[in-house]
């Protein structure tokens, strides 16, 4: 009830012409469950479309080594705080694993050297933040599918998890995408960056490239790789760190 | 189909036969249930929009050209923005403070009634003539002369009256189809640019724009304006008499400023 007054109460301040002064309901309707249930729709309206429009294998565009940003700035954590990633990271990651479980039928267990014998996809991109700003690198890795095919993905799995080293006070970091993004080509663990082996503050050891969709998409500090059927029993159910706290469209496609 | 379509030509019809031709001070129907319809649709969704976008705009109020262009690089615009004090304050964005995935929801929700109504009364405004009829210039009015005294007139706030007040002035025509043809289209396209899905369904979008970076600064300057359009035509309808104004774009019904002896 409240949220239907307070929407129109702003209406009915825009269509008196008195603009966008009296607009303070916005606030409250931004909060509302209502309109999280429409924007949520709205949401969901553009993924499919988006789904529609965008060819499954359709590959985002890839750069000449002159188009790249000369400076790749890092965001988010720059240096996971926890213990064991200061020890592995001190050790150049020697005793380092890659886990890949959930629903799968052979969970592996790969060192980074193991990772790096792997067949590889290099790809210069463009990384998009959702702040707005974009740079263009290079970057080095292991096919997601193959690893997914490495371990036999069970045919419930619907989304791939990736379970991160860095935390913003004590909550980890994770993300997830669905298979479509999971196997498609471009779609990277990645060991390397501008031909050097990923450096701490872009996410070393491993960092996931999902082309198609925004910068929080692209897990830095990759631990685990779990194959799971519904997001909802991970961290708060939304599919990642910022979808869960502060709401980012877990599809970031736009 | 074909008696909605003869709908609006009837309308015309009964104007056009009605002898003899309205005076200033008659009142005459100006603007269709289509048009008015729309208008009060944008009214909203193009205040949500500018004010969302004000808000994406604070998370990284910098705009750079070319595909790429982040902190180290260099921006053409810098705006200073902090938590404490935004480059856009929070009166003029939605929601007021800091909240980027709060602004992007809103974004993208209004961006599907700016839109698909848009296309709509696109076509329908090619359909029943209205582009045709009331928008598209006449040979004459596209004369220089016929153009600077139009200028000339406005600067003086001498507007038509009578008759003359029935159509559209050559300024007002140019801005519409600026608007209809031209900023729409260009801030929708260079939006879609900023989403690394469409780029990669239409990579075109970033050869057309020189890149997503140069995308998002058209996209600012496009909404820039868009907001100076409504600013202006804002003070035009106050100078032209708002009550009447803002009458004839809810009942479609117009009267006519009275001759100047």
């Amino acid at each position: 009830m409240i949220e239907k007054i307070s929407r129109r109460r702003m209406i009915a301040s825009l269509g008196t012409g008195a603009g966008g002064l009296l607009l303070s309901g916005c606030d409250r309707i931004t909060r509302s469950a209502g309109f999280q249930a429409v924007q949520s729709a709205a949401q969901d309206l553009t993924m499919g479309l988006q789904r529609l429009v965008i060819d499954r294998g359709a590959l985002a565009r890839e750069f000449d080594a002159a188009d790249m940003s000369p400076v790749f700035r890092t965001n988010g954590n720059v240096m996971p705080v926890s213990a064991s990633y200061q020890a592995h990271a001190a050790s150049a990651f020697a005793d380092w694993r890659l886990v890949v479980d959930g629903l799968v039928a052979r969970p592996l267990s790969l060192s980074l050297d193991r990772i790096r014998r792997l067949p590889a996809r290099t790809q210069i991109t463009r990384h998009d933040c959702v702040e707005g700003w974009s740079a263009i690198g290079k970057w080095t890795g292991v096919p997601l599918k193959l690893l997914l095919h490495g371990a036999g993905l069970r045919s419930q799995a619907r989304y791939i998890v990736f379970h991160c080293a860095d935390d913003f006070g004590g909550n980890p970091y994770y993300e997830s995408i669905d298979l479509v993004d999971a196997f498609h080509p471009q779609t990277i663990l990645a060991w390397a960056m501008n031909d050097r082996p990923l450096e701490i503050g872009h996410g070393a050891p491993l960092r996931l490239r999902v082309e198609r969709q925004l910068g929080y998409k692209h897990a830095k500090f990759v631990m685990r790789v779990e194959a799971v059927e519904s997001l909802a029993a991970i961290g708060l159910g939304k599919g990642g760190y910022w979808e869960d706290r502060v709401g980012y469209q877990w599809y970031a496609g736009i | 189909m074909p008696v909605t379509a003869d709908a609006p030509d009837e309308e015309v019809e009964i104007e056009e036969a009605a002898p003899p031709e309205p005076r200033g001070g008659d009142i005459v129907y100006r603007h269709r249930a289509s048009t008015r319809i729309w208008h009060w649709l944008n009214a909203l969704t193009i205040f949500v929009m500018l004010m969302s976008g004000m808000m994406i705009f604070n998370a990284h109020p910098r705009l750079y050209w070319g595909e790429y262009g982040a902190n180290p690089d260099r921006a053409w615009l810098v705006l200073s923005s902090t938590r404490a004090a935004p480059a856009f304050p929070g009166w003029a964005t939605i929601p007021t403070s800091y909240n980027l995935a709060g602004a992007r929801s809103w974004h993208f929700l209004f961006a599907w009634l700016l839109v698909v109504p848009g296309l709509l009364y696109w076509t329908w405004s090619f359909w029943n003539r209205h582009i045709q009829r009331d928008l598209a210039p006449t040979r004459d009015e596209i004369s220089p002369r016929h153009i600077w005294q139009d200028i000339k007139d406005h600067a003086r706030l001498r507007f038509p009256t009578g008759p003359a007040a029935r159509h559209y002035n050559i300024l007002q025509k140019a801005s519409y189809l600026g608007i209809l043809f031209f900023l729409l289209p260009l801030i929708v396209l260079t939006g879609l640019t900023l989403s690394p899905g469409m780029d990669a369904a239409w990579p075109w979008l970033l050869d057309l724009f020189g890149g997503r970076q140069s995308a998002r600064s058209l996209h600012f300057i496009a909404a820039a304006l868009i907001a100076g359009f409504i600013l202006v035509h804002l003070v035009m309808v106050v100078l032209a008499g708002p009550i009447n104004e803002i009458r004839s774009m809810i009942t479609g019904r117009y009267r006519l400023p009275r001759e100047k002896p």
